[in-house]
C-alpha cells in the first residue's frame, strides 16, 4: 500500500526515486530550479518522464523503459494539485469548483455539491459556497482550493508551495488548516519555508540539481544537515515543548515567551522558533528580562557569511567576529543565550 | 475586386520606321499617348490594332483599358481619362451620350451574335438552342442586367424555349469560365469569346442567334485630351485593316 | 486619466478612422432615399438578403464545429508540422477571394479531387446554396481559428492542468473549463467569421455561380445590380453595410473583458473582499 517513484528525465536533469507509507506527508525542500516542481508534474502525469516507474497502491502511474511503455493520464491518477495559484475555475462559483472532481468522477449533481459543502465546511469556508472566485480574497481562494483538491479523495496529494503567495495573515490560518488535513493523509508538499517542513511533514527531502540530495525524518534532517541547502535552512532555531499562556515549555523546564497568530490552548505540545540573528550572546545574567535567557554551554564556533555562528547543542546564536572576541567564546565555556519574545514564534504542534 | 475580365495592356512605343496611311500623323503626335477604354470581348483585336496604330503613328502609345462596357461606361462618367470609347452594346453609349461626355455621333463598328459554348467533349450532347432547355442539362447564362444576358432573354423570347439555367453570372467571362472548367454542359457566351478560348472549348452555333445581334459602337470622348488622335484610331478601327482583324476575331460587320 | 497617447498618434489615428468612414459617409450621400424602402425590400433584394443570412448562418456553424478543433489542436497540441498546419490554415486570410474560389472548383468542382466521386453518388455541389457555404467556411474559417487561438493562448493551459488532476477526462477539461473560459474569444471569433461570410464574393462567384435564392447572395446581388441599376446597388450596399455593424456591434466587443481568460481569479476582480 505504498506509493513509489523512479523517474529521470535528462531535458531538467531530473533523476529521483521516492516512496511513501500511506498516510505519510514528505516536504520537499530545495533552492529554486532544484527540480521540485518538476517532481509534481511527474507524479501528477503532467510531464512525462524518459524512464521510470512509478505505482500506487499497487495501480502503476507509468512504466517507461526499454520495450516498456505503460502511461496513465492524469485525470485517472488519483492525484490532486494544489498549487501555490488557487487556479479556481472563474466562470464556477466556489461550491461548483469543489464538486468538480467528485463530479467528474461521476458523482450525480446532488451528492457532489453534497459533498462539496462538506468540505467546503472541513476548510472553514461554508459560507464561501456562493461566491466566484473573483469574490474571494487570496487565503479564501486557497482554502476552497484545498477542499477542491480534497473533495477528489486522492491517493496523493500534491502541495506545490501552497502558502508562498498568500500574505503574512492568511498563510498561518492555512498552514494551520493544512495540518489538520493533511493528517494521516499521503500527502507531498513542496515549501520554501521550513516551518512548513516541521509543521505538516513527516519527513523532509531536499532537492537539488534534480537529485535527492537528502532524506530523512523532518527533525533529523534539519539537526545535521548535510546538504549545503538544509544547512542553510537550519538556521532557525526550533525549541519543542508544551504550550502555556505565555509561550512554549520545553520538558527540560525552560520558558520561552513569544508571539503567535493561532488561539493556543494551554497544554498542547507546541514548538518555539526564532532565528540566530535574534539570538544575543552575554557571559553572564545580569542582563534583560529572566524569561527567554538560557545558561548553555558551547559547543562549536562556526563562520557564518560575516558572522561567528555559536552552537550551544540544538540552539545557535549569530554574534559578530568582534563581539566574539571581547566575550572569549570557545567551545565548552559557558555563557547566556538571550532572545527578545518579539523574535519568538509560537506554534502548536 | 472583380475576377475574369480586366485586363489593361500597355504597349511600349516602337520606334519602328512610320509607314504613313492616308490619314497623316500631324507632326505633333510624337510623345503622346492615347487611353482606349474597350470592352473586355475586344481584347485581342484591339490589342493587335493599336500595335498596327502605333506603327503608323510613331511616337505614339496606346494605352488599352478592358473591362465590361457597363464599368467602362460608369469610370469615364466618373472622370477617367479616357479619349477613346468602345462599347459592346449600345446602351451604354447612349447613356455616356445622354450625360454629354460623347463627341460627335457613336459610329457602329463590330457586331456580335450568341452562341453556345460546351466543353470540348460535349458531355450532354448539346446540338441546339432547346437542347439546352432539356432536363438535367446544367445551362449558365449571362444575368439579364448585363448585355449578354439581355440578348438571351431576347432570343429565349424570339424562340419560345424558356431555358431553367443553374447560373446567371454577372459577365460573359464567368460563362464562358464555368465551361471552361467543366461546371457547366452548356454556357451562352459570344462567338468571339468561343473563338478566343481556342481549343478549350468548342462552339455549337445555332441560327436562332440571329434574333439578337449586339452592335458595338465607338466614339470619342468629350473629355478626352487628344481628339485628333482619337480619331485617327476610329478610322483605324472602322477601316479596311481593322475591320480585317476584326473579322479575324469574329466579329461580323454592321 | 493619463493615457500616453502622443498627440502625433492621435492625429494619424484621426486621419486613419476617417479613411475608413469617408467612403462610407460618401456611399451615404448617394442613397436615393425616397426609393430607398422599396429598393431593399424588391423581391430579388430581399431573396438576396435571406439567402446571405441563412448562408452565413451555415457556415459561421461550420467555421464553429471545425475551428474550434483545429485552434485547440494549434494552441495546445505539440507535433511536428504544427507550424506548418498553421499556416495553411490561415492561408486563406491573405489568398485573394478569386483563387480560393478556383482551389473550391478543382475539390469539389464536377471535375475536381472529391467532386467526381461526389458527384458518382449523386451529389452535385457546384452552383448549389451548399457550394456558396463552401466558399463562405473556406474564407471565414481562418477568423474564427486565429481568435480561439489567441483566447487560448492567452488563458493558458493551467486551469486545464488542474481539472485534469481532480479526475477531468479530456473531454470534461474541454466542455466545463477550456470552452467556458474562452467564451468571449470563441464568440468573437464566430461574429468575425459570420461577417466575413456575410461579405463573400469573390470564392462564391467563381465557385458558386449566380442564381436567386440559390447562389445569388446580397454581395453578388449588388455587383449585378451596378450593371444596370446604380440606386439600388447603393441601397443594398446600405443595407449589407448596417447588418454588419448592427452583428458586430452586438456580439463583438475587442479584447475578452478581463478576468474571463485571466491567469488568477484574484487578479480578476481585485480587493472586493478583504483578506
Amino acid at each position: 500500500m505504498t506509493f513509489t517513484l523512479d523517474a529521470a528525465l535528462a531535458a531538467r536533469r531530473f533523476d529521483v526515486s521516492l516512496s511513501l507509507a500511506p498516510g505519510e506527508t514528505v516536504a520537499v525542500l530545495g533552492p529554486n530550479g532544484a527540480g521540485k516542481s518538476t517532481l509534481l508534474s511527474v507524479i501528477s502525469g503532467l510531464l512525462r518522464p524518459d524512464t521510470g516507474r512509478a505505482e500506487v497502491n499497487g495501480r502503476v502511474l507509468f512504466e517507461l523503459g526499454p520495450g516498456v511503455h505503460t502511461w496513465t493520464a492524469p485525470h485517472r491518477r488519483g492525484t490532486a494539485l494544489l498549487a501555490q495559484d488557487p487556479l479556481l475555475f472563474p466562470h464556477l462559483s466556489a461550491l461548483e469548483n469543489v464538486a468538480f472532481g467528485p463530479r467528474s468522477a461521476g458523482m450525480p449533481k446532488r451528492e457532489a455539491r453534497e459533498s462539496a459543502r462538506h468540505w467546503l465546511a472541513e476548510v472553514d469556508a461554508a459560507d464561501l459556497a456562493d461566491r466566484r472566485p473573483g469574490e474571494l480574497s487570496g487565503g479564501q481562494a486557497q482554502r476552497v482550493a484545498a477542499a477542491r483538491a480534497l473533495a477528489v479523495d486522492p491517493e496523493v496529494l500534491l502541495l506545490d508551495e501552497p502558502l508562498s503567495a498568500l500574505d503574512i495573515h492568511a498563510a498561518p490560518l492555512l498552514r494551520r488548516l493544512l495540518k489538520r488535513v493533511l493528517a494521516g493523509r499521503r500527502a507531498i508538499i513542496v515549501t520554501h519555508d521550513v516551518l512548513d517542513a516541521y509543521m505538516l511533514a513527516d519527513r523532509v527531502i531536499v532537492m537539488e540539481e534534480g537529485r535527492i540530495t537528502e532524506d530523512g525524518p523532518t527533525r533529523e534532517v534539519l539537526r545535521r544537515p548535510r546538504s549545503r541547502f538544509a544547512a542553510g535552512l537550519a538556521g532557525l532555531n526550533l525549541v519543542s515543548g508544551t504550550v502555556t499562556s505565555a509561550g512554549i515549555r520545553t520538558a527540560g523546564g525552560l520558558e520561552f515567551a513569544g508571539q503567535h497568530d493561532a488561539p493556543l490552548v494551554a497544554g498542547q505540545a507546541g514548538v518555539a522558533a526564532f532565528p540566530p540573528s535574534a539570538v544575543s550572546v552575554f557571559l553572564g545574567e545580569a542582563h534583560g528580562s529572566p524569561r527567554n535567557s538560557f545558561r548553555v554551554t558551547v559547543t562549536d564556533l562556526e563562520p557564518h557569511g560575516d558572522q561567528i555562528r555559536v552552537r550551544a547543542g540544538e540552539l545557535s546564536a549569530d554574534v559578530t567576529p568582534a563581539a566574539s572576541a571581547d566575550l572569549g567564546l570557545a567551545p565548552g565555556l559557558d555563557v547566556y543565550f538571550v532572545v527578545k519574545a518579539a523574535a519568538v514564534s509560537i506554534y502548536p504542534s | 475586386m472583380r475576377p475574369g475580365i480586366r485586363a489593361s495592356a500597355v504597349l511600349g512605343a516602337g520606334t519602328v520606321a512610320a509607314v504613313l496611311t492616308g490619314c497623316a500623323a500631324p507632326a505633333g503626335d510624337a510623345g503622346k499617348t492615347l487611353t482606349v477604354f474597350a470592352a473586355a470581348s475586344l481584347q485581342t483585336p484591339f490589342t493587335a490594332l493599336a500595335e498596327e496604330f502605333e506603327a503608323a503613328h510613331p511616337g505614339t502609345t496606346v494605352t488599352l483599358s478592358f473591362a465590361g462596357s457597363s464599368d467602362l461606361a460608369t469610370q469615364i462618367s466618373q472622370g477617367a481619362p479616357a479619349d477613346v470609347f468602345a462599347s459592346a452594346d449600345t446602351k451604354n453609349m447612349a447613356k455616356l451620350g445622354g450625360a454629354g461626355l460623347v463627341e460627335g455621333s457613336p459610329r457602329d463598328f463590330a457586331t456580335n451574335v450568341l452562341t453556345i459554348a460546351v466543353p470540348p467533349e460535349n458531355p450532354a450532347s448539346i446540338a441546339s438552342f432547346a437542347d439546352l432547355a432539356k432536363p438535367g442539362v446544367r445551362t449558365v447564362i449571362c444575368a439579364a442586367q448585363v448585355p449578354c444576358g439581355a440578348a438571351t432573354k431576347r432570343v429565349e423570347q424570339e424562340t419560345g424555349t424558356t431555358l431553367t439555367p443553374v447560373s446567371e453570372e454577372s459577365s460573359v467571362t464567368d460563362v464562358l469560365g464555368k465551361v471552361v472548367s467543366g461546371e457547366a454542359d452548356a454556357g451562352l457566351v459570344y462567338v468571339t469569346d468561343v473563338k478566343a478560348a481556342g481549343d478549350k472549348v468548342q462552339a455549337i452555333p445555332f441560327p436562332e442567334s440571329a434574333q439578337a445581334v449586339n452592335t458595338y459602337p465607338i466614339a470619342a470622348v468629350r473629355t478626352g485630351k487628344n481628339q485628333d488622335l482619337a480619331d485617327a484610331f476610329i478610322e483605324a478601327v472602322t477601316g479596311t485593316d481593322g475591320q480585317r482583324i476584326l473579322r479575324g476575331a469574329g466579329f461580323g460587320t454592321p | 486619466m493619463y493615457t500616453g497617447i502622443p498627440r502625433w498618434v492621435a492625429a494619424i489615428a484621426a486621419v486613419g478612422a476617417l479613411f475608413v468612414l469617408l467612403p462610407l459617409a460618401a456611399m451615404l450621400g448617394r442613397v436615393n432615399w425616397p426609393q430607398f424602402i422599396p429598393l431593399i425590400t424588391s423581391e430579388s433584394s430581399l431573396t438576396a438578403l435571406g439567402l446571405s443570412l441563412r448562408t452565413a448562418a451555415a457556415s459561421t456553424v461550420l467555421c464553429v464545429l471545425f475551428g474550434v478543433p483545429l485552434a485547440l489542436v494549434l494552441a495546445r497540441g505539440d507535433f511536428p508540422g504544427q507550424r506548418l498546419l498553421r499556416s495553411f490554415v490561415l492561408l486563406p486570410l491573405v489568398l485573394p477571394p478569386v483563387v480560393g474560389g478556383i482551389a473550391l472548383l478543382y475539390a469539389f468542382g464536377r471535375q475536381g479531387l472529391l467532386g467526381q466521386s461526389l458527384g458518382i453518388a449523386g451529389l452535385q455541389i457546384a452552383f448549389t446554396t451548399t457550394a456558396v457555404i463552401l466558399a463562405q467556411t473556406f474564407v471565414a474559417l481562418p477568423f474564427l481559428v486565429v481568435s480561439l487561438e489567441g483566447a487560448l493562448r492567452s488563458a493558458g493551459s493551467r486551469y486545464e492542468s488542474v481539472a485534469a488532476t481532480l479526475g477531468a477526462r479530456p473531454t470534461t477539461v474541454l466542455r466545463r473549463v477550456t470552452l467556458p473560459l474562452v467564451l468571449p474569444g470563441l464568440a468573437s471569433g464566430a461574429v468575425l467569421s459570420f461577417a466575413r461570410s456575410l461579405g463573400e464574393f469573390g470564392a462564391t462567384l467563381t465557385f458558386a455561380g449566380s442564381l436567386p435564392g440559390v447562389t445569388r447572395t446580397l454581395p453578388l446581388e449588388i455587383y449585378l445590380q451596378r450593371e444596370t441599376d446604380a440606386d439600388a446597388a447603393v441601397a443594398l450596399s446600405l443595407l449589407l453595410v448596417v447588418v454588419a455593424v448592427v452583428v458586430v456591434g452586438l456580439s463583438y466587443r475587442g479584447p475578452a473583458p478581463a478576468g474571463s481568460g485571466g491567469r488568477s481569479a484574484r487578479t480578476g476582480t481585485p480587493g472586493r473582499v478583504p483578506a
